[in-house]
């Protein structure tokens, strides 16, 4: 009956260590402004901007893109269709951080052991890839993005980048 | 990182295309940065940083004309950024981390204002001109 007790306590004790204190926390506006923002995002069209200006602003992420054919100038970098097909795959994927901002690191668990254990990508790149997300939002909503607005998605995207990290080993 | 002439030649033209703006972009390039890193609000406690502070005004006012002495002097800017250099050194001893913050709040800015310019291309030479004067500002920190 003791070690039975005994047992309890220390499941007790084990479930409730395991409760994510590391969840990042938006607010009402924070998820407002992220969600409604998104819905107007062409995915495609981004995707393939955001991949490309990161080549071409950070040539050295090019590194991971030796079959991707021509990346030899601005022009050739944005006109790439295997850079837009990509830029397209990695912002689709970016929507579900959208859809989960409770849940991102169980959201990107598989993807963050993929980055690292097949693709071995330094998760610093994952950093520079949020802000150039930002930049490009910037360029397509304009006054839409204000402060407030780009502090959310600083936000989501730092987050993201962190649960990408997070399976690191 | 070294400016190539077309690094020089992009940021002279978006720069130039600014013009009397520059000190609004200054500001909002500041408040941008207090609200996407509020880290870096322990640098101004003795600030009003709410949104349309006549102090960040002033301050954003400062920082651009910094910016467009450094774009009028590209080919020497140790030598023109020197006395700035000096006061973030000594005086200010801002972290470094902060000045990429600054600087990713100026593209973002001017890519709101300025979509149509602010290609690939030109916001490449930006980030490494806004990397060249970072460098410069914390060349003296030890």
């Amino acid at each position: 009956m003791e070690k039975q007790q005994h047992r309890l306590a220390f499941g007790t004790l084990v479930i409730t260590s395991k409760l994510p204190d590391t969840m990042v926390h938006f607010t009402a506006e924070e998820r407002a402004a992220v969600v409604s923002l998104w819905a107007k995002v062409n995915v495609e069209l981004v995707g393939g901007e955001v991949l490309g200006r990161l080549l071409v602003v950070y040539p050295w992420t090019q590194r991971f893109f030796d079959n991707f054919g021509n990346l030899s100038s601005e022009s050739a970098i944005m006109g790439n269709p295997k850079v837009k097909a990509h830029g397209k795959k990695v912002l689709t994927s970016f929507g579900n951080a959208v859809k989960h901002m409770d849940d991102l690191k169980d959201t990107f668990a598989e993807l963050s052991e993929l980055h690292c254990d097949k693709m071995h990508v330094d998760p610093e790149n994952f950093k520079l890839l949020g802000n150039m997300i930002l930049i490009v939002l910037a360029t397509h909503f304009s006054k839409e993005f204000t402060p407030q607005v780009q502090a959310a998605w600083q936000k989501l995207t730092t987050a993201v980048a962190n649960a990408l990290a997070h399976r690191y080993h | 990182m070294v400016l190539s002439a077309a690094d020089k030649s992009n940021v002279k033209a978006c720069w130039g295309k600014i013009g009397s703006h520059a000190g609004e972009y200054g500001a909002e390039a500041l408040e941008r940065t207090f609200c996407s890193f509020p880290t870096t609000k322990t640098y101004f406690p003795h600030f009003d940083l709410s949104h349309g502070s006549a102090q960040v005004k002033a301050h954003g006012q400062k920082v651009a004309d910094a910016l467009t002495q450094a774009v009028a002097h590209m080919d020497d800017l140790p030598n023109a950024l020197s006395a700035l250099s000096d006061l973030h050194a000594y005086k200010l001893r801002v972290d470094p981390v902060n000045f990429k913050f600054l600087s990713h709040c100026l593209l973002v800015t001017l890519a709101c204002h300025h979509p149509a310019e602010f290609t690939p291309a030109v916001h490449a030479s930006l980030d490494k001109f806004f990397s060249a004067v970072s460098t410069v500002l914390t060349s003296k920190y030890r």
